[in-house]
This record gives C-alpha cells, sequence and structure tokens, in this order.
C-alpha cells in the first residue's frame, strides 16, 4: 500500500496546478484547495487518474452559501484516494448570477444524484449533466431552500424568536 | 443483456406495462417509487422517485445547537440509530478537540456494533422473506429484541435512541445492561448459526439469489458505492480499518469480502460482519473490565450538560448549564468532516462551523441515498422477482434516503 503525505500532495499540485488551484488550508488533515469552474473537471479528472494519486473515489458533492460573499455559493467536492488512504476537498465558488458548473457525472457515474441533491437545495446548475431534475423537494417548488435567505420558519412568528433562546 | 424486440403501439403482444412499484409497496420496505416499464415480468426500464419523507434535517440542523442535532440523525438509518448518534458526537468531538476516554470509546464501539446486528440481521431476514423462506426471520427476530432491550436499559428507548452526548454519555451502563450484553453475546451465536444453516447452503435460496444483481468492483466504485454491498464487490473498505475512530484500531476484526457483488455476496458479507461486530463486543467487554467503572464521559464541562441535581445544588454547575443551553461558548471557525461505517456505508457528517452554537453548514453524506441511485439502471433487464429481492439486499432505509 503506498503512502502519500499530505506535503508531497501539496507539492504535486502546486506543480501541475500552480496558477489555477489555491490551497486554503487543511483543517483536520484534510487538504482543501479552492479552483475555479473553467478548471474543475481537469483538476477532478486529474486527481482521479494521476497513477501516484488515485483519487478514484467520489465521496461526497454538497454546496455551502455565503451571501455576504461576492461568489457567494461554493460547490464541495470530497475525494478520497483508496490506495493511499488520503482524503481531499476541492471548492468551487461561483457568482449568483451565473450558477453554472461543468458536470463530473463524465467521471464518476455516482455524481448523478449528488449534483441532483445539490441542484435541488441549492440551484446550482451542472451543465451536462444528463438528468437534472429536483430529487427530494417537489418538482413545482421554485425555491432552492438550502439558501440562507429561506428562514426554517414563518418569520412572522412572534413567539419564537430567536432571541428568547441565545440565538 | 437481453434484446428487446421493436414495439409497436397498440399491438398487445409487444405493447409494454407500467407498474408503480411503491411509494407504498410492501415489497420495497420504505417509502419511495420506482416506475417499471415492463415486458411481461422483464423490466425494460424503470425511474427512481424519491423524497417521500424528505424531512430538510440540514436546514433545520442550522438552527439546533450542536446537542440538539442528535435526534436528528437518529431518524437516518432507524435500523442502527446509535451509530448515526456516535458519528454525529465524534464529528463534534474532533471540531472542538475533545479526546474522549477509552471506556467511553469501548461502550461505543458496544453500542455501535450491537446496532450493526440489528441492522444487519433486519436485512438478511428480510431478504429471506421476500424469496420466500419466512421462517427464518420469524427465528432471528426475537435477538433484535434482545439488542432493543439492551437499548432500553442503556438510553431508556428502542428505535430512536437519542444516545450518547458530546464527550460521551449520559448516564453509566447499568449493570443489568452488561448483565444483558453479555447473555445476548452468549445467545446470539447459536441463533445466528441456526440462521446460516437455513440458508447459506439452501438450494432454493442460492438460486434465487446467486448470480443476481452482480455488480463488479469498478462499478460498484464508480456510483461511489460503500458498505458491505461494495465489499461484496470485492473491495476491502471499511472505514473502521481505514480510519479507525473511537480505538478501533484497539480491537481485532476482519474485514470480510465477497468475491462477485451479487444478492448471494451481499448476504454471506452480511451475516460474516456480525460474527465481527460479535467479536468487537466480546473484546470491547473485555477491555472495558481494566477501566475504571465510573468513567462515562470526557472532562469537558464546557460541552457536556451538568446532571440535573447538580444544577440545582452547586453553583458552577448551574453556571455551565446555562452557558451550554444559551449557547455562549465560543467554537473554533472551521469545518470539518467526519466518518463512520454505517450498517450501509461511509457515514459522513461534512460540518462547517462559523464559531456559533449551530453549525454554519451541515451535510450528510448518506450511503442508502448514494447507494440506491444505481438500482434503477440496474435493475434493466432483471426478472421484477428478482428486481425486489435485489433492493432487499441494498437494505435501502427510506430515512437515510431522504435525511
Amino acid at each position: 500500500m503506498g503512502k502519500l503525505t499530505n506535503e508531497e500532495l501539496l507539492n504535486k499540485v502546486n506543480e501541475k496546478f500552480h496558477d489555477t488551484v489555491t490551497t486554503l488550508g487543511e483543517p483536520f488533515g484534510l487538504l482543501t484547495f479552492e479552483t475555479g469552474k473553467n478548471e474543475i473537471i481537469d483538476v477532478l479528472a486529474w486527481f482521479k487518474n494521476e497513477p501516484a494519486l488515485e483519487f478514484i473515489f467520489l465521496t461526497d458533492i454538497t454546496a455551502i452559501h455565503y451571501p455576504e460573499l461576492q461568489k457567494p455559493l461554493g460547490v464541495i467536492y470530497h475525494l478520497h484516494s483508496l490506495v493511499n488512504n488520503v482524503r481531499v476537498r476541492i471548492k468551487v465558488f461561483l457568482e449568483e448570477g451565473d450558477v453554472h458548473i461543468p458536470t463530473a457525472t463524465t467521471l464518476w457515474n455516482g455524481a448523478n444524484w449528488m449534483e441532483r441533491e445539490t441542484y435541488d437545495f441549492f440551484g446550482i446548475i451542472f451543465d451536462g449533466h444528463p438528468d437534472l431534475r429536483r430529487i427530494l423537494n417537489v418538482d413545482d417548488m421554485e425555491a432552492f431552500p438550502m439558501r440562507k435567505e429561506h428562514p426554517l420558519e414563518d418569520p412572522n412568528r412572534v413567539d419564537k424568536k430567536d432571541y428568547f433562546f441565545g440565538r | 443483456m437481453h434484446n428487446h424486440p421493436v414495439y409497436t403501439d397498440n399491438d398487445p403482444q409487444t405493447e409494454l406495462s407500467t407498474l408503480n412499484l411503491g411509494p407504498t409497496h410492501p415489497a420495497t420496505h420504505g417509502v419511495f417509487q420506482n416506475v417499471l416499464q415492463l415486458d411481461g415480468e422483464r423490466i425494460v426500464s424503470g425511474v427512481s422517485t424519491i423524497g417521500y419523507i424528505h424531512r430538510a434535517f440540514e436546514k433545520i440542523a442550522e438552527h439546533r445547537p450542536f446537542y440538539q442535532i442528535t435526534p436528528l440523525t437518529d431518524r437516518l438509518n432507524y435500523c442502527s440509530s446509535p451509530i448515526n448518534n456516535m458519528g454525529w458526537h465524534m464529528t463534534v468531538e474532533k471540531l472542538l478537540g475533545i479526546k474522549t476516554p477509552k471506556r467511553v470509546d469501548y461502550m461505543r464501539i458496544i453500542l455501535m456494533e450491537l446496532a450493526r446486528i440489528a441492522d444487519h440481521l433486519i436485512c438478511n431476514s428480510i431478504l429471506g422473506v421476500d424469496t420466500g423462506a419466512l421462517t427464518g426471520f420469524t427465528y432471528i427476530i426475537q435477538s433484535r429484541e434482545d439488542i432493543y432491550e439492551i437499548y432500553e436499559e442503556i438510553c431508556g428507548t428502542r428505535l430512536t435512541t437519542n444516545v450518547g452526548r458530546i464527550g460521551g454519555f449520559e448516564r453509566n451502563f447499568n449493570h443489568i445492561a452488561f448483565q444483558k450484553i453479555r447473555k445476548f453475546i452468549k445467545t446470539y451465536p447459536l441463533v445466528l448459526k441456526e440462521f446460516e444453516s437455513l440458508f447459506n447452503r439452501n438450494r432454493i435460496f442460492i438460486d434465487r439469489t446467486k448470480d443476481i444483481g452482480a455488480v463488479s468492483a469498478e462499478t460498484a466504485l464508480n456510483y461511489s458505492w460503500t458498505g458491505p454491498i461494495l465489499r461484496a464487490a470485492g473491495v476491502d473498505y471499511d472505514v473502521r480499518a481505514m480510519n479507525p475512530y473511537s480505538s478501533y484500531d484497539d480491537l481485532e476484526f476482519e474485514v470480510p469480502v465477497g468475491e462477485n457483488g451479487d444478492v448471494y455476496s451481499r448476504f454471506l458479507v452480511r451475516n460474516e460482519e456480525m460474527w465481527q461486530s460479535l467479536r468487537l463486543i466480546e473484546q470491547a467487554m473485555d477491555k472495558i473490565e481494566k477501566e475504571p467503572s465510573d468513567i462515562f464521559h470526557a472532562d469537558v464541562p464546557d460541552f457536556y450538560l451538568p446532571p440535573k441535581e447538580e444544577v440545582y445544588n452547586n453553583m458552577e454547575a448551574l453556571i455551565y448549564h446555562f452557558k451550554i443551553v444559551m449557547g455562549e461558548i465560543p467554537t473554533p471557525h472551521t469545518e470539518v468532516y467526519h466518518s463512520v461505517e454505517g450498517a450501509n456505508g461511509e457515514l459522513g457528517f461534512y460540518l462547517v462551523n462559523d464559531g456559533g452554537r449551530s453549525p454554519y453548514r451541515l451535510h450528510f453524506r448518506r450511503p442508502s441515498f448514494i447507494n440506491y441511485q444505481m438500482y434503477a439502471p440496474m435493475s434493466r433487464g432483471m426478472l421484477l422477482s428478482d428486481a425486489i429481492i435485489n433492493m432487499s439486499s441494498l437494505n435501502v432505509i427510506a430515512g437515510e434516503l431522504d435525511a
């Protein structure tokens, strides 16, 4: 079983994508990178196919919303190299008016429902996805409910104000 | 695969029939739907519709303090809630840098492995029911009752356990719980052995399950499968062995793998995993005896609620109680991914924290959701009755599917 340390991985990534991939940090030993939506498929494909890395396993795709940022919507990929037992996290941030990103279903069939879920809750459009429909919510829903502008409960309620609960 | 004739409209000989399998069909064992196009009894195509019991847990979690998210995790895979509970506690502990005492780790292992047995025995015995063998189910279900009685001793509930707290357990295991666990690890091997002798070499069962839904290792990995169904396809990926948590690395166990990834291999892998779980419980019970018997949580007053009687009588406990409940304790501004080996595969928690009392974003990587997406494509060309047992062997739990 090959061993790959985070420094080696970081060096390889910097060597290959020194101007398109930035390192965000290493929280709890999990290297986190950021890249752009035009590069993401190349980056994912390189992680998957590079013989020394073999991040063949797509653990998860999800998204996050930071309404105050200039690029508020982030798509987050978790990859896992089963041979080296190393995980990596890759983020792509998108602008509000242009929430398109190429689909990862070209690399992994498993990305299909993960991307549908991400679309369903955040409205991120995965270009080239074979079947981009809502998956958990009803089809005629208009909102993308996990975005921060949607409150959990009816904001007009007066009996459940957050400040009563220290929130 | 089968070559299908070209279909013409209105011809009763060749017309396809549409079958709604679910959402409330007894054979789906949960609320989800498959719209199947059938040519006689053979499936031509299928579309899965899920989301019938979607409860917006990720949204709710953004508005709840960490310790109130545990009951949400109960309702993911409700056949093995303790694993979800422990997975969540460990995620928060990782975030906060809490180190749990060894005894807590072993207590957790005992509970998680009991949950795994409960989950696997249901899956395997229901698989038997779907092939027409009811006896195994009626026989082994008593053991699930025994496990639920152990849960009751430990936390008071049976299905949605809400067991444990951040840093450990809300109370120690009492002596009746230990008695029941000891009794269980003595009696269950006999039950499991008899269950295996009913099925493992049963001609009818093998005929129904062998080569049904066979999946290669490459396909399984490409679809991000995890858990027993991936291991049945020959990949020895188990989070407990690969990224040991909760002191699993102190104990010895094997990761069983299957050969051809069909329903029969999945059945055998799950059975073998139950044996390994028993082994783990036995070892953890031995180890626990060497630990001080009064420790059941880490010493983290900032996050572990003090006992109620102390809150009323002890100034310090009252202060901590107030601070925890009002969320006045700062938490790190970072993100963490933690995964545990759930009964169906890698159950991951991706937690983004902004320093508040509740997560900024919490995402559950739910193995049932990710495993199930191959179901419709893999059913193509299958007989309807085979597709039913294939679904049964995937062990899709609606709660985990929909979150």
